[in-house]
């Protein structure tokens, strides 16, 4: 793998990880919608041996990791011409992706705290995402 | 912290932990993946990134049984101030000053969510 300085083709490298991990982020919001109704189908009183069985038999939590899985293997494909420090943090798109998830799907209320929130996160991911190409 | 126990934030702090050592593996495994399947396969380093995020898992189902979800959820994000040093200290990679503003801004925005879930 050659390790050249920064070319246009790197660049436009990069940008496609970007969006691929971005791709991630929404697969990965959808497991967690699916784990956390996994998990409280657990009961407060599981051990470790009893979650990571539920992982494979309790089919909403072995859905939600499946979906884990193929994330995994899409950020797999956007590290190997990314920088990791650059790449990770925009997998906090996933918190956004679940909190419009619950507003649509479970009702939630959208308040002040969330669309700042939100706000907050899109741009901070924004700046990754210049840095990514400058 | 009303209805989070503290065994709660320990085992999701632990697993954001855990999990930074992943994304760590997944990385420098993902460098040295090959064309095959069996290349991808005898990949221990993509193995052991995968076998950590694995127990993390286990570590974050055992931490949400109880507690809020608006208190633990942005806990896991701390993942990502770990895996940032990792990739100064075991790769190399620079820390720029965009990425410290964003990551910052990132985590504002994760705690007003936070909030906002309450």
């Amino acid at each position: 793998m050659s390790t050249s300085p920064v070319s246009s083709n790197d660049e436009a490298q990069q940008r496609r990880s970007f969006i691929l991990v971005v791709c991630c982020t929404i697969i990965g919001a959808a497991a967690q919608v699916l784990i956390k109704k996994g998990a409280d189908g657990l009961g407060s009183n599981a051990t470790v041996v009893q979650a990571a069985l539920a992982m494979l038999f309790n089919p909403p939590l072995f859905a939600g990791y499946a979906m884990y899985g193929v994330s995994t293997v899409l950020l797999v494909l956007a590290l190997r011409h990314g920088q990791l420090s650059l790449l990770y943090p925009v997998f906090a798109m996933t918190y956004v992706w679940v909190t419009i998830l619950s507003v649509l799907i479970f009702h939630d209320s959208m308040n002040g705290f969330k669309l700042a929130g939100i706000a907050t996160i899109v741009g901070g991911i924004a700046v990754l995402g210049k840095g990514s190409s400058a | 912290m009303n209805g989070t126990p503290w065994s709660s934030v320990g085992w999701v702090l632990a697993a954001s932990f855990v999990g930074s050592f992943g994304a760590l593996f997944l990385k420098i495994g993902a460098g040295k993946l090959g064309k095959s399947i069996a290349s991808v396969a005898t990949n221990w380093r993509l193995m052991l990134g995968i076998a950590f995020y694995l127990f993390s898992s286990v570590l974050f189902v055992m931490g949400v049984r109880k507690g809020e979800l608006s208190v633990l959820y942005p806990m896991v994000s701390l993942g990502s101030v770990w895996t940032l040093f990792w990739a100064r200290l075991v790769l190399g990679e620079p820390l720029t000053r965009p990425k410290f503003v964003a990551l910052g801004m990132i985590l504002c925005g994760i705690a007003l969510l936070g909030l906002g879930t309450r």
